[in-house]
């Protein structure tokens, strides 16, 4: 009895000081996160109305559109993703290295910047290319999750399948295709839930006339100031978000378990015979993927009269009559203080977290997954309920939050938090114990433990994935869009307002922010592709 | 007695992987826990080392208690059996981690660094990567980081079995001899009666989680406890001691009790014959039994004699 007690008692000690510790990213996410977001909710409970929007045809075509658009973008993007994992998996061609920054670049690449993008093809936007511009986003997702699974699945089952008479496309249907479905189910769920809430592209190209649920509530709230029906349509987001959500981390259990993997060095050759086509494929993505960028670039140099610098020197002012109340140059220099300060608020979270949730699993607790899908949350709730939280339950906060220069950092690093506990936690765990236990004995203690293993360990991923959330906070535009005051823009807000108005200045100068802003993204992605972090990141 | 276990039972969950042992290690005695995976014994090792919490009893040094004492408060060394160096450091960067940890002065830890890399038979390889290193020399390695901030105890967890045979009988004796000179106090898990017979100033058998058996190697292997731990230590025909010619009730036989001799007192036929690396080992009826004996080549069908060697004959309790 006694001993039972006792062995109740070691194993509880070290899952109630997880747990504790678990409470510290928690208080965070109910503070800057579910608070805010509650609020909004039940502020358009409180009016009423939310059953009848529900009930409402307009609603229901809503979620037709989103939901069918998001369908249509991940088709697109797993199409179009699945040569580039296999290029990037398999092959050992020359080239490489310019095709992985190349997927890259669009992930990071700014919501609005992309919507103008196409616009420079599609002026009149319409639903091809949000559907286009939700995939050329997303394309990196599935080449890199299911590449990641494909780089370290054993070679062999499919020789093995060829040995047996099966032809190629059969070995690849057969034995290929059932090894990766766990990485191409997560990937596409992911996908999905980006696509389903992805807001600068759709206000960009769709407007007022191709609406989703996201630019929906943000017109709402914004424009027609009908808190109810955004609450409803909130509310209806956040179920369909959490059933994604919760389809994608069964789909990563599985991946963990059922497989042994290896090195990619051993399975990479030249390509042979047929595979080529498929290198051939994945060269046209890329190529296709490089269009709105180089397109967007000749925009921005291009006016009427011919080639000009005109809109690169406009940055240096307001724009056309006054358009803005501080010059681009300032909001530049405010966007890259701002995404600064939020990409540490979201590595010291996001680190943190990652390190509680590989103690909890360890220690064998199941609030594990509660915290890992919690911590997902804040990708698939819309950015813009959060903004419009923020703006009304900030002010209980001691000394008036609203105004404080840290709403926005805090808004951004909600959105960069789980992008960066995605990218660290994979590596964290794959730390073998034993050689935490092994430093142990040596004499370290667990924190010294952790400074002298996991931190060394981790730390290129650290640096990659520091980053790669400088580079989403940097575009962050959906709760910036709200909470940014106009003294003190960032980038993404001066570029949407500049295209809000009239004058052949402003379209020029919101053009060369853009570019501006693709050059800052596209050097940092280049700078994590030379620290050449295994693609074993789960996004 | 330096390192004493007293009535130890480790649990997990309602499955008791350790149940109530006691054993003490003597200053500078090497003893072995050597028992078929599953026992329990590397369970019993990560207790000592303070990585497992015993659900009752004591592991006690110089009689204290150590049941308050963290893992890297123990002083206590640990060798893996598959070494677990430290990918981001070089060689030399991992055998100084101990002393890092004990704040020695940087010219007294690049001294004792090196003197330890001599020991272990790997001069000049202090700024080689652990990466680039052959699966002994990663073992030796580990074996110095260990031992690099003279730890009151070396705990090694199978430290010989993720090695080949050659390599493995090989560093079995180097690791006895650097043992012995550096007088280290030390318990070895493992599986491998051979390494434990080497290393070890006594052996404890463990079997489902109990020691069944203490003693010095020579005891041990002449004369184990019961049927089940002769068996463990290589016997694999038990009969009555008079068919040796021995005053006792059971003995076990290993493959070499018996051996083909033309001035032998028995006579049997050989049934199979199987080739071992230094010798040829044949199975021989004898009287409607089989036996295993060791002989020159013979023939399948053969009449061959044999003579008794009571070096492979184990007696029972």
């Amino acid at each position: 009895m006694g001993r039972a007690v006792a062995q109740a008692r070691a194993g509880l000690s070290s899952r109630t000081g997880w747990s504790a510790a678990a409470l510290l990213p928690l208080a965070f996410l109910g503070l800057f996160f579910a608070w805010p977001v509650l609020a909004i909710v039940s502020l358009g409970l409180r009016e009423g109305g939310v059953l009848s929007v529900l009930f409402e045809g307009d609603t229901w075509e809503l979620v037709g559109f989103t939901l069918g658009q998001a369908l249509a973008s991940t088709v697109v993007a797993v199409v179009a993703g699945m040569p580039l994992a296999f290029v990037l998996a398999r092959c050992r061609i020359r080239g490489l290295g310019l095709i992985r920054a190349a997927v890259m670049v669009p992930f990071v690449l700014p919501t609005v910047v992309v919507g103008l993008a196409f616009r420079t093809f599609w002026p009149d936007g319409g639903v091809l290319p949000i559907v286009l511009a939700n995939a050329f986003f997303n394309v990196a997702v599935v080449a890199r999750t299911v590449g990641g699974l494909w780089a370290h699945t054993d070679r062999r089952a499919e020789d093995a399948a060829r040995a047996l008479g099966a032809s190629r496309p059969r070995a690849f249907v057969s034995v290929v295709l059932p090894a990766l479905a766990p990485a191409i189910g997560s990937a596409a769920a992911v996908v999905f839930l980006f696509c389903a809430t992805s807001f600068g592209v759709v206000l960009v190209l769709g407007g007022s006339r191709y609406r989703t649920l996201e630019t929906e509530i943000y017109l709402r709230t914004v424009e027609l100031f009908d808190l109810s029906g955004a609450a409803a349509l909130s509310l209806l987001q956040f179920v369909a978000v959490l059933a994604v959500l919760v389809l994608g981390a069964l789909a990563r259990r599985r991946r963990e378990t059922a497989l042994a993997l290896r090195g990619r060095e051993e399975l990479a050759r030249r390509p042979s015979g047929g595979e080529w086509y498929v290198v051939a494929a994945a060269f046209a993505v890329v190529v296709a993927l490089l269009t709105p960028v180089v397109g967007l670039v000749t925009r921005s140099l291009s006016t009427r009269d011919g080639w000009s610098f005109a809109g690169y020197v406009a940055l240096n002012t307001r724009g056309d009559r006054g358009t803005l109340a501080v010059t681009g140059i300032d909001a530049a220099v405010n966007s890259l203080r701002t995404a600064f300060d939020a990409t540490l608020v979201a590595l010291v979270v996001g680190v943190f977290s990652a390190v509680v949730l590989v103690g909890l699993r360890r220690s064998g607790a199941r609030f594990a997954e509660v915290l890992d899908t919690a911590l997902m949350l804040p990708l698939g709730v819309s950015a813009v309920t959060v903004g419009f939280g923020y703006l009304i339950t900030m002010d209980a906060l001691p000394g008036d939050f609203r105004t404080s220069p840290m709403l926005v950092p805090l808004a951004q690093a909600l959105v960069v938090t789980p992008l960066i506990v995605r990218m660290v936690l994979p590596v964290l765990r794959a730390v073998d114990e034993r050689l935490r236990q092994a430093a142990a004995t040596l004499g370290a203690s667990p924190l010294r433990v952790w400074r002298e293993v996991d931190l060394p360990l981790a730390g290129r991923t650290l640096a990659a994935a520091a980053g790669f959330g400088y580079v989403v906070a940097l575009g962050e535009f959906g709760a910036t869009s709200f909470l940014a005051r106009p003294d003190a823009p960032t980038l993404p807000v001066v570029i949407a307002r500049l295209m809000s108005r009239p004058g052949e200045l402003n379209s020029q100068m919101a053009y060369a922010a853009c570019a501006l802003l693709m050059v800052v993204t596209v050097g940092c992605v280049l700078l994590i592709e030379r620290l050449r972090v295994p693609s074993s990141g789960e996004f | 007695m330096a390192l004493e276990l007293d009535s130890i039972t480790v649990r997990y969950g309602q499955t008791a992987a350790v149940s109530d042992v006691s054993l003490s290690v003597a200053d500078g005695e090497v003893v072995a826990l050597l028992g078929p995976s599953g026992c329990g014994k590397s369970t019993l090792l990560r207790t000592v080392a303070g990585l497992e919490k015993p659900a009752s009893g004591a592991v006690r040094w110089d009689c204290a208690d150590l049941a308050g004492v963290p893992v890297h408060r123990r002083e206590f060394g640990l060798v893996f059996q598959d070494g677990q160096l430290f990918p981001h450091r070089t060689v030399a960067g991992n055998v100084a981690f101990g002393l890092r940890m004990q704040k020695v002065e940087r010219e007294a830890r690049d001294k004792r660094v090196l003197s330890l890399l001599e020991l272990v038979g790997l001069e000049g390889y202090a700024d080689r990567r652990v990466t680039q290193l052959s699966g002994g020399e990663q073992q030796r390695v580990a074996l110095a980081r260990a031992l690099a901030p003279s730890p009151r105890l070396l705990l090694l967890d199978e430290p010989l079995s993720a090695l080949d045979r050659a390599l493995r009988e090989q560093l079995a004796v180097d690791l006895a001899r650097l043992l012995r000179e550096a007088a280290t106090t030390a318990l070895v898990v493992t599986h491998d009666h051979d390494e434990a017979f080497t290393l070890a100033d006594r052996v404890a058998i463990m079997s489902r989680g109990r020691i069944v058996q203490v003693g010095p190697p020579a005891e041990v292997w002449s004369s184990p406890v019961d049927v089940e731990t002769a068996k463990f230590l290589g016997c694999n025909k038990f009969v009555p001691g008079s068919f040796v010619g021995l005053d006792v009730e059971r003995v076990g036989l290993r493959a070499t009790a018996l051996r083909v001799d033309p001035d032998g007192l028995m006579e049997g036929t050989v049934l199979e014959r199987v080739h071992r690396r230094d010798h040829v080992r044949l199975l021989v009826e004898i009287g409607g039994e089989e036996y295993e004996a060791v002989g020159p080549m013979s023939e399948i069908g053969d009449r061959v004699r044999l003579e008794i060697d009571l070096d492979g004959v184990a007696r029972i309790g």
